[in-house]
């Protein structure tokens, strides 16, 4: 179908762009951000939703950059996943940002989509939700009333919900860097490549970082999509240290997925441990790989 | 609160406040040729191609990203044209199946290697997923020139075809790399040919 119809308004800073959500706020309008549309606009033209009102960013300088340092990568509101993908510097800190993104739907849609809008979106079947909740990264959005950085545990509110109010445009993410010596993984099952992941874990270990008398050796926390109203992200260092099989009882009674017409409640909980060991297995193996003595520098 | 200074007074605000619009002229270059027409803000670029620029050579499937028909370039980057509204888009080129073609001398259009090798692989049936096939290809073989048959099918995941079976546009994905780098590449052994089924050698 056809979106139903809207006024579209296209602001050339971001100052224009809050005063406008504002000025429409104070109307009491239904407005929505659009960026790259990947997801909102198949929610218009299925109408699932007719706000009255989009407010077209793309138009605005500024926003499509790419700032990587030793404490993490800063991604703007229109980087698209494609070029996030590509960028060598921000996968060096943070490599489970490629390892997610080459999982983000199809080429074709990682073309235009952006990570920021996804975020926004705050789908709890995205990766890049799980990504951001599993770094323990952060959204800073703006307003006529000030700048606010939102922490993931925060900003995902409920599914499709984040605590972004009306007025407020998220201009950037920032994704903390890989720590030292760290292995990461992504890993997720679909039931064709591209299609929303029936389930998906990405995982970070840390090898022989506890110091404490009787800790677990290995620090292991994983993220989890598909399977939670809101991203989900465990510490499963004991369990692993107890064995795989923890693991799977750990992680399945932790989730609360739902049944749908792709798959039932209970095979994604069965499947969602698997998966779980696999990304503990694949991110050990790239910590193994020497994925985490690669830092980025400073100064480089 | 502010720390950049962008806190400003709410009637500052309301003086920065854009006026909206429900109509919008906008300019495209389409296959290299400058193109404009005014149109509803809610007009997506596969329909301003299709009703306003009369380029119907853009196939509007599913309406909502799924099947890759109406894949078209934009800026040399494929992109899904039924999720994109043409005034959000304005100002920049665009290439559509009908822009594929190499212009010659003699005024007449050559095909593509990637169209070419389409008709000596017997790619497409129906034809109404050919289009979207066509332009995910060509900017798929720009970017990787020599790919493996896996990534020739990874290339065309994203485009659903319900006649073929996928084998014939995976195999014209590997032909149109061979004729790309080699304009005068022999057809495989293997395999009916058009030309074969048109002489009637089988």
């Amino acid at each position: 179908m056809k979106p139903a119809p809207f006024r579209m308004y296209a602001p050339h800073t971001v100052a224009q762009a809050v005063a406008t959500l504002a000025a429409l706020e104070a109307e009491g309008q239904h407005a929505k951000v659009l960026a790259g549309g990947q997801s909102l606009v198949p929610v218009l033209a299925m109408r699932l939703a007719e706000p009255g009102h989009l407010v077209d960013i793309n138009g605005i300088a500024g926003l499509d950059s790419i700032d990587v340092s030793s404490a993490g990568v800063r991604v703007g509101a229109l980087v698209r996943h494609a070029e996030l993908l590509r960028h060598a510097a921000a996968n060096r800190v943070q490599p489970l940002l490629g390892q997610a993104l080459n999982l983000v739907a199809h080429a074709t849609i990682r073309n235009r989509g952006t990570t920021v809008g996804s975020l926004a979106h705050a789908d709890p079947s995205g990766e890049m939700t799980a990504v951001l909740a599993l770094t323990g990264g952060s959204v800073t959005a703006v307003s006529v009333r000030g700048e606010r950085e939102i922490p993931a545990a925060e900003f995902f509110v409920g599914p499709l919900e984040s605590s972004l109010a009306a007025d407020e445009l998220a201009v950037s993410a920032f994704f903390p860097a890989a720590p030292a010596g760290a292995g990461t993984a992504f890993v997720e099952m679909a039931r064709r490549h591209g299609d929303y992941a029936l389930s998906g874990v990405g995982a970070v270990v840390i090898p022989g970082r506890s110091g404490d008398e009787g800790a677990p050796a290995i620090d292991v926390r994983c993220g989890f999509l598909s399977v939670s109203e809101t991203p989900l992200v465990l510490d499963l260092s004991d369990a692993w240290a107890a064995g795989e099989d923890s693991v799977m009882a750990a992680v399945r009674a932790a989730i609360e997925p739902q049944d749908d017409i792709h798959a039932s409640a209970d095979y994604r909980r069965h499947i969602t441990g698997i998966l779980a060991v696999r990304a503990i297995r694949e991110a050990l193996a790239n910590a193994g790989n020497g994925q985490g003595d690669e830092q980025w520098e400073a100064t480089a | 609160m502010g720390s950049n200074g962008m806190t400003t007074s709410l009637g500052q605000a309301a003086q920065q406040a854009v006026p909206g619009e429900t109509r919008r002229v906008v300019e495209l270059t389409v296959n290299g040729v400058h193109r404009s027409a005014e149109v509803d803000v809610r007009r997506t670029l596969a329909d301003f191609l299709r009703h306003d620029l009369a380029l119907t050579g853009t196939h509007v499937g599913c309406e909502h990203g799924v099947c890759g028909a109406c894949t078209v370039l934009l800026d040399g980057l494929p992109v899904r044209s039924c999720l994109l509204f043409a005034a959000t888009v304005s100002g920049h080129a665009i290439t559509t199946i009908e822009g594929l073609g190499e212009l010659q001398p003699d005024g007449t259009t050559k095909v593509s290697p990637v169209q070419r090798a389409f008709r000596d692989c017997h790619a497409l049936q129906c034809g109404f997923c050919t289009p979207g096939m066509l332009t995910t290809i060509t900017a798929g073989l720009a970017e990787n020139p020599h790919p493996t048959p896996q990534q020739a099918v990874d290339m065309i995941s994203g485009n659903l075809c319900r006649c073929t079976g996928y084998q014939n546009i995976v195999e014209a994905v590997l032909r149109a790399a061979e004729l790309m780098e080699n304009p005068d590449a022999p057809l495989p052994d293997e395999g009916f040919t058009a030309d074969e089924h048109a002489k009637g050698d089988v």
